[in-house]
């Protein structure tokens, strides 16, 4: 990214092509008018090599996850919203009640939220097998099998742009993740992540 | 309990002997089934080793994504920053009329091709994207001798595993294995969007390898050699790349 902060649409882009947007920053590339005076140390090369080799950790343990999550109810019990939360009328209700930082229920805090469930639902099938399919898109290798990886997506470029903004929904995923834990207790949460067990008599006493 | 925990002692033991052999294995066949990169040693080697494998067994004949016409880059970026070398110039002064190809190693007929008998061979065209690592890209029309032609008139051995080539830049060489030096989009490229190739652009003779990225098509090529071992090679990692901390595989 640092190496060419700029993002095109389409099948092709290069400094002589018009972006669809470019980000403010310098970069380690000569090449690449940023309007700063200076070029920042080229570290792709092992930054290339953390990458490729931290996706395939992605791949296999969300495949495993996935696989788990299917079997063992997790998925059914925990992510999926309940046929009462499904309405716009629940909805709302978690969206306020969590705007105005209301605290959850016994029954709540044993359990995900209907706001909780859909994030988690659009983390996991949504922005992770997106983030693995733009990033196959990018393989010249890999879309000379399978050619309709990107051309579904309107180009290489176009899978490079998604890719990045999907890393920004991530990031921010985290971001808040990170954030709501502090809110809801250190301690506590990473106790219950790790152990897979609540001990709900903790819970914001 | 005690009872339970050393059947479960047991049975995890055995799990993990059969999963380390399993590995073991795996690990020989890959080595014999030429599934393991040159740079596969340090800690990123086994994410390489996976990519390398993978795409290996999935693409060994697939062709990389051809464009219509209308798709070729109205200016193909010439990013070529180095400024050429002595050697370089005075070739180019003379037109390169003198610039050679030799190619040598665990081949029947050592031979050097002048540019002109490159061009007698069978003149073959791709309209193919060249991606840079950086992140930019270009379409091009790519005009040359096919790789695997070359590599017959001099009649590789049976035992060749790379062909590595080399710039007329010092330091500046990569490696292949069979499977891509063989390949039909793999060029020796001369042309490009029906013109003589542009220095900026690799000219007068580049490697185009649309099934990786731009760096492995190496610019300014002088001397191609077949071997079976990259072990000889500068410091044994495949090619320069991996030298400067880049990855030898860049199917990604």
């Amino acid at each position: 990214m640092i190496s060419h902060p700029r993002f095109y649409w389409g099948e092709t882009g290069n400094v002589l092509t018009t972006p669809l947007f470019k980000l403010p920053i310098p970069s380690s590339r000569a090449l690449v008018p940023t309007g700063y005076g200076y070029v920042l140390p080229d570290q792709n090369g092992w930054s290339r090599y953390l990458h490729f080799q931290t996706a395939w950790v992605l791949v296999l343990t969300g495949v495993l996850y996935v696989i788990f999550s299917f079997f063992s109810g997790h998925l059914w019990k925990d992510l999926l919203p309940g046929k009462a939360d499904l309405s716009w009328r629940a909805f709302s209700t978690a969206v306020s009640g969590h705007l105005r930082f209301k605290p959850p229920s016994k029954a709540e805090a044993w359990s995900y939220n209907l706001l909780q469930r859909l994030t988690y639902l659009f983390v996991i099938f949504v922005l992770f097998p997106l983030m693995i399919w733009t990033g196959l898109a990018m393989s010249p290798a890999f879309v000379s099998a399978v050619p309709a990886t990107v051309t579904l997506l309107g180009g290489q470029q176009s899978a490079r742009t998604i890719h990045f903004l999907d890393t920004v929904l991530l990031l921010l995923f985290l971001l808040v993740h990170v954030v709501m834990i502090c809110i809801a207790g250190f301690r506590t949460r990473m106790r219950a992540m790790i152990t897979g067990q609540a001990d709900t008599n903790l819970e914001r006493t | 309990m005690s009872d339970i925990s050393r059947r479960k002692l047991i049975t995890t033991g055995l799990a993990a002997a059969a999963g380390v052999s399993a590995l073991g294995v795996a690990a020989r066949m890959a080595q014999k089934y030429g599934l393991v990169p040159p740079d596969h040693g340090g800690i990123y080697g086994l994410g390489e080793t996976l990519t390398y494998a993978s795409q290996r067994l999935l693409t060994r004949h697939s062709l990389a994504r051809e464009f219509r016409r209308n798709q070729i880059s109205k200016i193909p970026l010439a990013n070529e920053m180095a400024p050429p070398n002595e050697a370089f110039k005075r070739l180019q002064s003379g037109g390169f009329a003198d610039w050679r190809l030799s190619v040598d190693g665990l081949v029947d007929r050592p031979a050097s091709f002048s540019l002109n008998q490159l061009k007698s061979y069978p003149i073959r065209s791709q309209i193919t994207q060249l991606a840079c690592e950086e992140g930019w890209s270009y379409i091009a029309e790519w005009i040359g001798a096919p790789l695997s032609h070359v590599l017959e008139v001099v009649g590789t051995q049976p035992k060749a595993r790379y062909v590595v080539y080399f710039s007329i830049e010092p330091d500046w060489w990569e490696s292949i294995d069979m499977a891509d030096a063989l390949h039909p989009q793999t060029f020796l490229a001369y042309g490009m969007n029906g013109n003589e190739l542009p220095v900026g652009n690799g000219g007068p003779l580049r490697l185009r390898l649309p099934r990786q990225l731009g760096y492995k098509s190496v610019k300014f090529i002088t001397h191609l050699t077949v071997t079976d071992s990259l072990k000889g090679f500068g410091k044994g990692l495949g090619s320069a790349s991996p030298e400067a901390g880049y990855a030898w595989y860049a199917g990604i």
